[in-house]
């Protein structure tokens, strides 16, 4: 056992840990604290002060997030690396338990074609031709500014040839025809033009729409429709897990895996050399949880990189990311604890340090459980609104 | 609004480059105060002087579209973009001078607006050997804008500028290098006033005063341009 602390493997774990914990906790936040206060034109002067600034901000908060949870035994110092892992593991926890909760609803909800709205070329061409015509009106109403705009500013120079007293009584009291209108013309302008938006994104939701249900026409498409309906089985067991989880109050002591291997054996009585199997097929299949959830983490995120990044704010997005991807991996280090055999849990104790790993569990199944709920309540409006628009063409 | 009585310029570039700041700045004469990002399609009306100062001075309401988004975008938004690609009478294309990338973006932003007719899908070639020939044979009036001017510094200005004058040669159109902040550069009397009045009164010639003398209407005249070439094209 003493053996193992001197091995070069505990001393990799050890120097991986401790670069991701020094870049998560000092780099990234003050090199994003640095970007944000160089967007911000005020403060161009001081910018390193700023963003040192910022960055205790950031540190003093990131403590105080220790309060609240009983993540820590008194055993521990002020320093240790133990309070940094275990703050750092609760915001990676509760951001996977997010996406998990979000994913495993949404999942299914996009794979399975039987939520998928039924949508003609016909209801496309309308919807365009209602953008079109919304863009003509806002074009008609906006040459109409443009032209009483001209007018009242070549009047206004016709009047300003007035000089004298008289001249200025009459220029404050009669006021050009068109000005009044003018307001009220822009208030319609901007109404007109809120309305193009919402268009313009519906008919970007339609011809998606449209996609999907021609993908679900081919052979790919057939099959990830098959595989949708095993994932939402899944789903709804890992949801009804967690509920059982939190009301029995329960801790799982083995592994899906060696659970699943002792079950065949016993039932099947096949000859099954029970430890080696199960610690490759473990490793094996956290290889691939961890493999596809951030890799679905990652897609996410581009898709929310593209929607929101401009040139401003690209910086500091990419940054974010990475704060985010390296919090996602320390935590599942925490996490994948759970499914692998009972004597390899150790090792993950001995590298991470004495923390209260039940917790995270308990927290991880909570905020899972609260995701799912709200994204299927969220899912199952924007799909009731969603044809009631449509009919009102 | 009859259709024969409009004059409609397309302002295509990259998320973030300056594009309703340019728009603002050239029918309002004012700088954009509170710039944010533009959801779909946005657009403006420019009053304009046809042939200034000579007897033949007409006034024209040129109508600015101002389309967003990303050039990698999926094809949905692509789909939805191409909708106001129709009837075009001229194409601003604008980029960011201090990225370089938005200016290599121009090519299949301008591939995606002309050979909209070709390729419904929106699926252009990106590996950078651009046909000049499409160009050539381009009937629309371009024009070439360089935003941020102000953000680069003054030794490296030179090496920007000839390389924007490269990209102008390309689409065989003039360019105008200027910062959207500042309304000097676009000040009445500038070359740079002068180059797109001349654009604008171009667009209004092609638009209604065609080469072989009829006045032709406002309808698709680019259905020639993207049916001559056949190669497949390959987006990355």
């Amino acid at each position: 056992m003493y053996y193992y602390f001197f091995s070069s493997r505990y001393f990799h774990w050890k120097v991986n840990l401790y670069v991701i914990l020094l870049v998560l906790i000092f780099v990234v936040p003050f090199y994003i604290g640095y970007f944000v206060v160089s967007n911000i034109r005020l403060l161009q002067r001081q910018k390193l002060l700023f963003a040192c600034v910022v960055w205790f901000t950031f540190m003093y908060f990131f403590w105080k997030l220790g309060d609240p949870f009983p993540i820590l035994s008194p055993k521990h110092g002020i320093l240790s690396i133990e309070q940094l892992i275990s703050r750092v593991g609760v915001i990676g926890v509760t951001l996977m338990a997010l996406l998990s909760g979000f994913g495993a609803v949404n999942c299914p909800y996009t794979y399975m074609s039987y939520f998928l709205r039924n949508v003609t070329d016909s209801d496309i061409l309308a919807l365009e031709r209602r953008l079109l015509q919304t863009m003509d009106m806002i074009v008609s109403k906006k040459k109409r500014i443009a032209m009483t705009r001209r007018m009242m500013y070549q009047r206004g120079d016709d009047q300003n040839k007035q000089t004298g007293f008289w001249g200025m009584i009459k220029s404050v009291t009669s006021s050009p025809p068109g000005s009044e209108n003018l307001s009220l013309i822009q208030q319609e302008v901007d109404a007109l033009e809120e309305l193009s938006r919402q268009l313009f994104l519906e008919t970007v939701d339609l011809h998606a729409t449209k996609e999907r249900i021609e993908y679900s026409k081919t052979f790919q498409g057939k099959y990830f429709n098959f595989l949708g309906y095993f994932f939402s089985i899944y789903c709804v067991w890992k949801i009804f897990m967690a509920t059982i989880n939190i009301v029995f109050d329960r801790v799982g002591k083995t592994d899906p895996v060696t659970r699943g291997i002792e079950i065949t054996v016993n039932y099947l009585g096949i000859q099954f050399d029970v430890k080696f199997w199960s610690q490759h097929i473990s490793f094996i299949l956290v290889g691939i949880i961890i493999v596809t959830s951030i890799r679905g983490l990652l897609i996410t995120l581009t898709k929310f990189f593209y929607a929101i990044s401009s040139s401003k704010s690209s910086n500091v997005i990419v940054l974010v990311l990475a704060q985010i991807m390296g919090m996602y991996f320390v935590s599942s280090v925490l996490l994948m604890r759970m499914s692998m055999p009972l004597e390899y849990r150790t090792i993950v104790t001995e590298v991470l340090g004495e923390l209260q790993f039940s917790f995270y569990h308990r927290w991880f199944d909570v905020i899972f459980l609260v995701s799912a709920l709200s994204s299927i309540l969220f899912l199952y409006l924007a799909h009731k609104q969603a044809p009631e628009k449509h009919m009102t063409l | 609004m009859a259709s024969l009585d409009r004059v409609k310029v397309l302002v295509l570039g990259d998320s973030g480059v300056g594009k309703s700041s340019l728009v603002h700045l050239l029918c309002h004469n004012q700088v954009l105060g509170n710039p944010s990002w533009t959801v779909g399609c946005s657009v403006d009306v420019r009053v304009h002087d046809y042939k200034e100062g000579t007897p033949e001075e007409k006034t024209y309401y040129i109508e600015l579209w101002d389309v967003g988004g990303t050039v990698g975008s999926g094809s949905s938004v692509k789909s939805t973009r191409a909708v106001f690609y129709n009837s075009v009478n001229g194409i601003i294309l604008v980029h960011d001078l201090t990225n370089k990338k938005s200016s290599q973006n121009l090519y299949r932003w301008s591939l995606e607006a002309l050979n909209k007719d070709s390729s419904p899908t929106g699926v252009i070639v990106t590996n950078g050997d651009y046909d000049r020939e499409q160009f050539a044979d381009n009937q629309i009036p371009l024009l070439v804008i360089g935003t941020k001017l102000d953000q680069i510094p003054e030794n490296k200005r030179s090496d920007v500028l000839a390389r924007t004058a490269f990209l102008a040669e390309d689409f065989n159109a003039e360019e105008i290098n200027l910062d959207c902040t500042t309304p000097r550069y676009l000040a009445a009397g500038s070359s740079n006033a002068v180059k797109l009045s001349r654009f604008f009164d171009k667009v209004i010639e092609k638009r209604y005063f065609t080469r072989d003398g009829s006045q032709m209407p406002g309808f698709s005249e680019r259905k020639r341009y993207g049916a001559g070439n056949s190669k497949s094209l390959h987006y990355d």
